[in-house]
């Protein structure tokens, strides 16, 4: 058949320009108030045997007044081939788990790109071979070679949204003796009945996240543990409520926790006969580590409105706040979106970090960094 | 399920000289479209869609639709955004079925996210379009309640009652031609407060393996707002042989990626 033989190739970018504005003064030496930066994203995909064999590739490179966020990143490069109930990839990708908006818990296969976003929603390229086995009636399941760690980048001298101590990437040590290069598996089944999604996961290798130690002078000591971390998250999908349950187990020699966020989500739709949704979002978050959850979320609750408008222009706007159960610390923030003609977008965030505890081992590092950001992107 | 529709229409084609009701007849015209559209077991076609506003703006889109044909439940569905370039990936998965609340996720491209949404919005617009979710989700005969209006040559015109209290009209005038293939010609959609919405016009059929007719354009214009919305389908392709692995949300986020 002609279709078999034809090969399709893609090739677009995304040129983006940022700015940042911090408003408060600088808590640390070096910090700046005012951070413009360029970034650009070129995206390469090329498929033939009616796209069951592609490659894809997804580049990105930032440049920022902090060196630290001045980088570049290969976010995917990898040949996939699909068959009947199964699917290979093999180089660098990128993979999502979990239910939850306001922390995602049980997504664990790639590093956080930490300077990028403050979401966390910003992952470099893994590389990995994922194989994926679709059952008929037992849902799908993926697993996952890992061959290689990749640290996670903090902010520099000059970055905001950092700890007193600038953090070295290349000061982190590795619990594990093979360091970057000890071989890590992970497993994941992903099943579907009526109302309910249900993905049950399992994690053994160089944790992502970093544990730090302060030591008696001030110091962080900080290294990646080998962790097992097994992981849940659950949807049920009934009417217009969305009812979402994460929840992690992640045991190491130095460390031993569970955390976890449910909530739901409720979207009243087309309000105005005209397409307008206004969704209600509300989570908890709760953490056994307490204060030294890095994500700062240890016991919180997650309050926030998701408003679409589904006019020609994709109007959106993201807004709510966090608030700390125990201590007065509330972080607000704000996301809108929309597109201008058919290759422009533009985007505004606000974070605003309000009464922030000073017993917040982490988030006291960053009362004085609300900021608000402006992006608008040119597609090519 | 194929013999026991055959076997109603034979039953209500043996009613018709007793004296059929308006109500019979208009679920056996329904089922005489379904039964001629039975059989095409998958299609994969591209389509641009074109939004204009009242002032004669208008904006574009491009999609790609695969559609797998089952016949005890709803069909399966896979559609996929190669543009706006912002939105390029963005994909759905949908699961209809014949009774209750479809199936549907989303996969998001920037974070390569699956997330399984609510299909309760099933009057609002698809992508800022003049299409609502309902009015492209697969029609299966038992979500609505029919009758009978009138013939006028070979067209027949039967009034269609949307079963679910969630459907944003009171009722839709279907108009379906008998001597080629039972298929649609034009929808008129009729709002809650049971005025004139929006009328839909097909046009360019052509006929397909012999059986089965598809238009190339569908043309929805809403009366209340003078805002359209024109879907050209190009590339039909009944040839595809896909499967249930082309419908898993494995095989979404292929399509997004």
């Amino acid at each position: 058949m002609e279709t078999k033989k034809k090969v399709n190739h893609d090739l677009e970018f995304e040129l983006e320009a940022e700015y940042r504005y911090f408003y408060d003064a600088p808590q640390f030496s070096e910090q700046l108030d005012h951070y413009p930066s360029i970034a650009f994203r070129p995206a390469y995909s090329t498929d033939w045997k009616d796209g069951y064999e592609r490659i894809n590739f997804k580049g990105f490179v930032r440049w920022d007044r902090d060196d630290s966020r001045t980088h570049w990143d290969i976010r995917e490069l990898y040949f996939q081939k699909a068959k009947n109930n199964w699917e290979l990839s093999a180089g660098l990708k990128k993979i999502y788990w979990g239910v939850a908006e306001s922390n995602h818990l049980v997504d664990i296969i790639n590093q956080t790109d930490a300077v990028e976003s403050f979401d966390g929603e910003e992952k470099l390229g893994q590389p990995m071979v994922q194989f994926s086995w679709i059952t008929n009636h037992w849902g799908t399941f993926d697993f996952f070679y890992l061959p290689i760690h990749r640290k996670r980048t903090f902010p520099g001298e000059e970055g905001r949204l950092r700890f007193g101590t600038v953090i070295d990437r290349d000061d982190l040590r590795y619990e594990s003796g093979a360091e970057a290069w000890r071989q890590d598996f992970a497993i994941r089944w992903k099943y579907f009945v009526g109302a309910f999604d249900i993905g049950l996961s399992h994690f053994y290798g160089n944790g992502r996240e970093p544990l730090f130690v302060f030591t008696p002078a001030g110091d962080i000591d900080a290294f990646y543990p080998v962790i097992n971390q097994t992981g849940l998250d659950l949807q049920i999908t009934h009417n217009a409520f969305l009812w979402k349950l994460e929840s992690i187990h992640r045991h190491a020699d130095a460390q031993d926790f569970v955390a976890l966020v449910a909530g739901l989500e409720y979207t009243f739709s087309n309000i105005d006969g005209n397409g307008l949704d206004i969704g209600l979002l509300g989570e908890y978050l709760y953490d056994e580590r307490d204060e030294l959850a890095l994500t700062a979320l240890q016991n919180d609750v997650f309050f926030g409105s998701r408003v679409a408008f589904n006019d020609i222009q994709d109007t959106s706007i993201l807004f709510g706040g966090i608030k700390d159960l125990e201590q007065s610390s509330t972080i607000f923030s704000i996301e809108a979106s929309r597109r201008f003609g058919s290759s422009w977008t533009a985007e505004i965030e606000a974070r605003i970090f309000s009464n922030i505890d000073n017993s917040e081992l982490i988030l006291s590092n960053f009362e004085n960094d609300s900021f608000l950001r402006l992006r608008v992107s040119r597609f090519f | 399920m194929k013999a026991s529709i055959m076997t109603s229409i034979v039953l209500l084609t043996g009613f018709l000289s007793f004296g059929q009701t308006a109500e019979e007849r208009g679920l056996q015209i329904a089922k005489a479209a379904e039964e001629a559209d039975l059989g095409f077991g998958s299609s994969s076609v591209t389509l641009k869609m074109t939004l204009k506003n009242k002032n004669g703006q208008s904006s574009e889109r491009f999609l790609e639709t695969k559609t797998l044909e089952l016949t005890e439940d709803g069909d399966k569905s896979l559609i996929v955004f190669n543009s706006p370039k912002d939105v390029k990936g963005t994909a759905t998965l949908t699961f209809t079925h014949k009774v209750g609340s479809d199936d549907q996720w989303l996969y998001l491209p920037s974070i390569a996210r699956v997330k399984r949404i609510s299909s309760n919005n099933k009057s609002g617009p698809f992508v800022g379009s003049e299409f609502a979710y309902e009015d492209l989700s697969s029609q299966e005969v038992e979500k609505y309640t029919y009758k009978f209006i009138k013939e006028e040559g070979s067209n027949l015109i039967v009034e269609q009652d949307p079963v679910d209290p969630k459907s944003g009209y009171t009722r839709r005038l279907v108009t379906y031609n008998k001597d080629k293939g039972y298929r649609i010609e034009k929808i008129e959609f009729y709002d809650r407060k049971n005025a004139l919405l929006k009328t839909l016009t097909y046009s360019g059929y052509k006929l397909y393996q012999d059986k089965f007719w598809r238009a190339s354009t569908f043309h929805m214009v809403n009366h209340q707002s003078n805002k359209e919305t024109l879907l050209e389908f190009s590339d039909y392709n009944f040839e595809v042989s896909l499967s249930e692995d082309d419908f898993s949300q494995v095989a979404l986020k292929r399509a997004g990626s």
